[in-house]
């Protein structure tokens, strides 16, 4: 997916080998010279650069990574891993807003509705889905679509990626947060299975408010996180250039929420990111949402809503004064 | 209830007069006290400590603490230019309670209810895994006891140094609230000033009736995250309950002094219709 777009500074060792070797490639085929021991080399070259700057990211470098203009959005997702697509509009309240998309699709055979948040690929896109931050008649569509999925019995499939909601007038006006909250609520006594999965930015409550699955999936260099860590920067440190020890702090990489048992897996990616291969990562992604929804599947309409409240039941860590007292032997 | 400090510390320092933030005059303290906390002279809301607060709504001497043990920990490690434990340790010091919210039974009226009340002095009456288990418990005894819930919030939001914990604590507790609806209990919000973020974006803002103090702030975002997003400057009442009120987000602003009586007449109605 190189669309010409610049990498960011981490990368850039990469992308300049990488097109070193496809202009040798070239001149080689236009000039009929054989490089290919040259060619060789450079790939090597390449791959262990590889390795070493991708296999060691730090946090901060996994936001980027998160963020990363060519990495692909709900809509790219929805097309590789679904067929036939039919995407739905609006809230029936107010207005049809673009951050989130959301339709039913066929899933190996069967019908599921997904919903996702969406972001552009260009700017022009960009500015038309607000950033993927959905405003309260975004997060209005999607349970709207959540309770057509109940009357259909259609398992839910939710797509994470999203800086945030948004902060504005009108959506102040329309009430984001009764939005969100409302979401909350009915994500946890909704009939049929639901499975979340971050895809790119899972940021605060924005994220949640179409993320509150039976199961809940990150791809390896997405993040999630209760504030970004620029805001929590400029909160605590009072600086936002100090946003890479927020990162470090915040612990929202892929694999600490699987450590804290937040998420249930994670969904690899390959050396340097999912635009890499992004075939390679959708597959992955199709057989485990495939597995998760199998499981799922067995479970009654009140055993899925008794797993979603056990599950969210159990985050939190706190001490029990009361209970290290009596049980302490 | 209390940590190290056997008494709550008062949120009005001491003192026989006192200089109110509304309108500069200098009040005489105990006409604050018998008014409310509200100032005589401007209606500006002083805050109430937790104690006053049960007071304010409680019958008296009716009020039964529960989960007071529950504490917080420091599941990050978290340290930005102070450790989490040390900011937790400073405002037990300072409030004299373990965490920002304070649970229990109590009656009101004739009704017996399940109460939980946010502090703000706390941390800005954050919520973290403490504030989401105490309240998730509340709702359950609630439901449990079949006694109707009542939220008294007031929070910045969530506690950015549990990082996801905090914010799951957003699901878990709006979870709990979809059982008093399975259950038909009745669940009332108050929101104080101010109630943002991921309190008002969870349980605050699911009650059956919610009401407000007024002039208080309540929304989402901050006014400073929109007012930097959206590079405009505010309109005046903007997120105040009043806004709110006139865009059908809750259903009454209530003065403080009438509460009590609101609460009471309201639960007595809904108790009615079983
Ligand atoms: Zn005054």
């Amino acid at each position: 997916m190189s669309n010409g777009i610049k990498g960011f500074d981490f990368e850039s060792p990469v992308i300049e080998l990488e097109e070193k070797i496809k202009e040798l490639k070239n001149l080689g085929e236009s000039e009929n010279i054989d490089f290919s021991n040259e060619i060789k080399k450079l790939q090597q070259k390449c791959s262990k650069l590889k390795k070493d700057i991708f296999s060691n990211l730090t946090p901060f470098q996994k936001v980027y990574m998160a963020r990363h203009p060519n990495r692909p959005n709900s809509t790219e997702y929805i097309n590789m891993i679904f067929g036939d697509f039919i995407e739905m509009h609006g809230d029936r309240n107010y207005s049809d807003d673009k951050s989130i998309v959301g339709g039913i699709a066929d899933f190996d055979d069967d019908s599921i509705m997904v919903i996702g948040h969406q972001k552009g690929r260009t700017t022009e896109e960009n500015l038309m889905r607000n950033f993927g931050m959905a405003r309260p008649e975004g997060y209005r569509k999607a349970l709207r679509l959540m309770r057509l999925a109940e009357k259909y019995n259609l398992p839910v499939i939710t797509l994470i990626d999203t800086p945030g909601a948004y902060p504005g007038i009108g959506a102040e006006e329309r009430g984001q947060a009764e939005a969100i909250a409302t979401n909350l609520k009915a994500m946890a006594g909704l009939s049929v299975p639901l499975v979340s999965v971050v895809i790119g930015e899972g940021g605060s409550g924005g994220a949640l408010g179409i993320g509150v699955g039976n199961r809940v999936l990150m791809l390896e260099n997405s993040i999630y996180s209760v504030i970004s860590p620029e805001g929590c920067a400029s909160i605590l440190w009072r600086d936002a250039s100090k946003a890479p020890e927020a990162a470090l702090a915040l612990k929202l990489t892929a694999s600490d929420l699987y450590k804290f048992k937040i998420i249930d897996e994670v969904i690899l990616e390959p050396l340097g990111g999912v635009h890499r291969d992004v075939e390679f990562v959708a597959k992955r992604l199709a057989r485990s949402l495939k597995k998760q929804l199998d499981e799922l599947k067995q479970m009654t309409a009140e055993e899925l809503i008794q797993d979603r409240y056990q599950k969210f039941r159990q985050m939190g860590r706190f001490i029990d004064g009361s209970l290290q007292k009596s049980k302490k032997k | 209830m209390a940590v190290e400090t056997p008494h709550e510390k008062k949120s009005v320092p001491d003192g026989l007069w006192i200089k109110c933030e509304g309108c500069q005059e200098i009040i005489y303290n105990k006409d604050l006290e018998s008014n409310f906390m509200v100032c005589p002279k401007c209606n500006h809301y002083f805050r109430l400590n937790t104690g006053q607060r049960i007071k304010l709504l409680l019958n008296p001497g009716s009020f039964k603490e529960i989960d007071a043990q529950v504490q917080p920990k420091d599941p990050l490690n978290f340290k930005d230019t102070t450790s989490y434990t040390n900011r937790t340790r400073k405002h037990q010091k300072k409030t004299g309670f373990y965490d920002a919210v304070v649970t229990g039974y109590g009656k009101i009226g004739r009704n017996n209810v399940v109460i939980a009340v946010m502090n703000f002095n706390y941390m800005g009456g954050s919520m973290g895994s403490v504030v989401g288990e105490k309240i998730t418990r509340a709702i359950e005894n609630a439901v449990k006891k079949k006694y109707p819930m009542i939220i008294v919030s007031s929070s910045g939001g969530a506690r950015m140094q549990e990082g996801i914990f905090s914010l799951m604590q957003m699901a878990k507790t709006s979870a709990a609230i979809a059982l008093l609806d399975k259950e038909k209990i009745p669940y009332i919000s108050i929101l104080l000033d101010p109630t943002t973020g991921g309190v008002s974006a969870s349980f605050a803002m699911l009650g059956d009736i919610n009401i407000a103090e007024p002039a208080a702030l309540i929304g989402f975002a901050g006014p400073r995250v929109i007012e930097q997003t959206i590079k405009q400057t505010l309109p005046p009442h903007f997120q105040k309950s009043e806004f709110l009120l006139e865009h059908g987000m809750i259903d009454m602003i209530v003065e403080r002094k009438d509460l009590k009586d609101v609460l009471d007449r309201t639960l007595g109605l809904l108790k009615k219709g079983k």
